[in-house]
């Protein structure tokens, strides 16, 4: 058996990630290893929006509205924790926690819940209008959380001491690394699977036309539900994720500078492929700490990176430098 | 009892009327030649039976069902399996990934399919948009088969292909007709049309102006209806 192209750089993507924190720490800059986490964070996200627009075709202009969904999912119990105070639910109380994975399932249900919602509506809608009725209802988000003196408001909310996990210590950076590096990997694989699964194939169908997908007895819109709802999950999980890495959420998670974040992050990795979103995000918080500290104005850049990619690489760097997809 | 029922059906796009009045029905086990000049509205028709262009009046009624007010995949789902005139697959996936989308359990699997066409299995990891046109539409038949349809519809299933592609496909029109499976299609070939169909049907302006069997569409009748 030969290795495609792609699986060679996707390999190649996986273990430069994956080397990045441990050189840094060999040279002395671990700094370099919460950049490296930043990475594995961002490129979560984009894998989860990865799954709805790659696939799906679904451009989503809210997915900020799950990242910060999830990120004050994190903060939230991790404050109530703190103060030593329930949180009221109304019907019933739920204990804070400082468990992550319980974090972790509270930001991926809830996550869940809110793309159920706005995917039952938005996806009523093609074209130009799923693109804006998506970003509306992540300002809706934004604004609500702006507006909620009790999580901070516009302030944000401190996450005092990260989260733990059973059995690792995540205050040490190259651990926290790790986990986020292994629930990428978790997700990335997630991704395959569905990709290369009946619903996949009909989720890709339907994005070439929903007509046509009907026509064979298939229901476009629950394809589309469903996809939108594991990618919401997908992308509230690192959501959570980056809340513990700043040990800080706040409604910038929640904007939609986020979102277009995430869309530029999958559009420069590769749209529908595989390891784009990772490619993406480490090209994007490269650009953000090399660019970023020679020029306030770095986005000038992302964006004449963008342009190219668009003009130039419609593949974006996976599809670059791996040639065209799946040939037969 | 007729496996699908058509009366009285009006269909517009738009403000524009195509369909007029058209009457059809196909019983089990038929196979019924649905004809007409150009812009006639025998696609129309399709259409309007998979509720992708709905009709604004009349009656459709698949296997005991009514089914204007339902949602195109639910008609699907009944039993229709549709090979959409220009070959439509999906041309982002590979020729296995359109199978087995659009699978349902039955007679048809993808090796029976396979069996069927092996042309598409030797291509099976292909994408679609590399197939070749007679290749596509024998994806096109072979996904419709996947749904293992009560009703096939194959409109315009042999235009446009090389002389032996034709014949390959009319061949397998004939090996399915053969095993009973209903057939409702739309062809202009009328040598090779009629000695495989039952009945027909003739559309003239969105109408259906002429029933019979095969044997009865004199030439005078097709050179009033059919002939250009």
């Amino acid at each position: 058996m030969t290795i495609s192209r792609e699986t060679a750089i996707n390999v190649t993507l996986a273990l430069i990630l994956l080397a990045m924190p441990f050189l840094a720490l060999q040279l002395g800059k671990p700094f370099y290893v919460t950049l490296a986490t930043r990475m594995a964070i961002l490129g979560l996200a984009a894998v989860g929006l990865n799954l709805a627009l790659g696939l799906g075709g679904l451009v989503s202009f809210g997915h900020a509205a799950f990242f910060g969904v999830g990120g004050y999912a994190a903060g939230i119990l991790a404050s109530h924790a703190f103060a030593g105070q329930p949180l009221n639910l109304g019907l019933f109380a739920l204990p804070g926690t400082n468990q992550m994975l319980v974090v972790w399932s509270v930001a991926v249900l809830a996550g869940g819940l809110l793309a159920a919602a706005i995917g039952v509506i938005s996806l009523r809608t093609s074209g130009v209008y799923f693109i804006m009725i998506t970003l509306a209802f992540a300002q809706m988000t934004y604004y609500f959380a702006i507006s909620w003196p009790a999580y901070g408001g516009e302030d944000g909310l401190s996450i005092t001491i990260r989260n733990v996990v059973p059995g690792i210590n995540t205050l040490i950076p190259i651990n926290y690394f790790l986990v986020c590096y292994a629930l990428l990997l978790t997700a990335l694989l997630i991704f395959a699977l569905i990709r290369g699964s009946r619903f996949g194939a009909a989720l890709q169908a339907s994005r070439q036309n929903k007509l046509r997908v009907a026509s064979i007895g298939i229901a476009p819109f629950r394809i589309g539900l469903v996809a939108f709802i594991i990618s919401g999950m997908i992308t509230a999980l690192s959501g959570a994720l980056y809340a513990d890495l700043n040990r800080f959420v706040s409604p910038s998670m929640l904007s939609w500078h986020m979102s277009g974040e995430l869309i530029i992050i999958v559009v420069l990795g590769g749209v529908g492929r595989l390891w784009g979103p990772v490619a993406g995000a480490m090209l994007f918080v490269v650009f953000e700490f090399v660019l970023g500290g020679l020029t306030e104005r770095w986005q000038f850049f992302l964006g004449l990176a963008l342009l190219a990619v668009v003009l130039f690489a419609r593949g974006g760097l996976v599809g670059f430098l791996a040639g065209r997809m799946r040939h037969g | 009892m007729s496996l699908l029922e058509i009366a009285g059906l009006e269909t517009f796009y738009g403000a524009s009327q195509a369909l007029f009045s058209v009457e059809l029905d196909v019983a089990e086990g038929e196979v019924v030649a649905l004809m007409g000049r150009n812009g006639m509205g025998k696609t129309t028709t399709i259409r309007s039976i998979l509720a992708l262009n709905p009709a604004r009046s009349g009656t459709i009624h698949f296997a005991g069902r009514e089914t204007q007010a339902m949602r195109p995949h639910r008609i699907a789902r009944l039993g229709i399996g549709l090979v959409p005139e220009g070959r439509r697959c999906f041309p982002n996936l590979t020729v296995a990934e359109n199978l087995s989308a659009a699978a349902r359990p039955g007679r048809w699997s993808l090796a029976e399919i396979n069996g069927l066409f092996p042309r598409l299995a030797e291509r099976r990891d292909q994408m679609a948009r590399t197939l070749s046109g007679g290749e596509q539409q024998m994806l096109a038949i072979g996904r419709a088969l996947m749904t293992n349809p009560r009703l096939l519809i194959l409109d315009e299933a042999t235009e446009g292909l090389a002389p032996v592609i034709r014949h390959d496909i009319w061949t397998v029109i004939r090996t399915l007709k053969a095993e009973g499976q209903s057939i409702l299609i739309v062809d202009k070939t009328l040598a090779e049309l009629l000695p495989s169909t039952d009945r027909c049907f003739v559309l003239e302006k969105g109408t259906t102006v002429w029933t019979g069997r095969p044997a009865d569409l004199t030439p005078e009748l097709q050179d009033r209806y059919l002939g250009v």
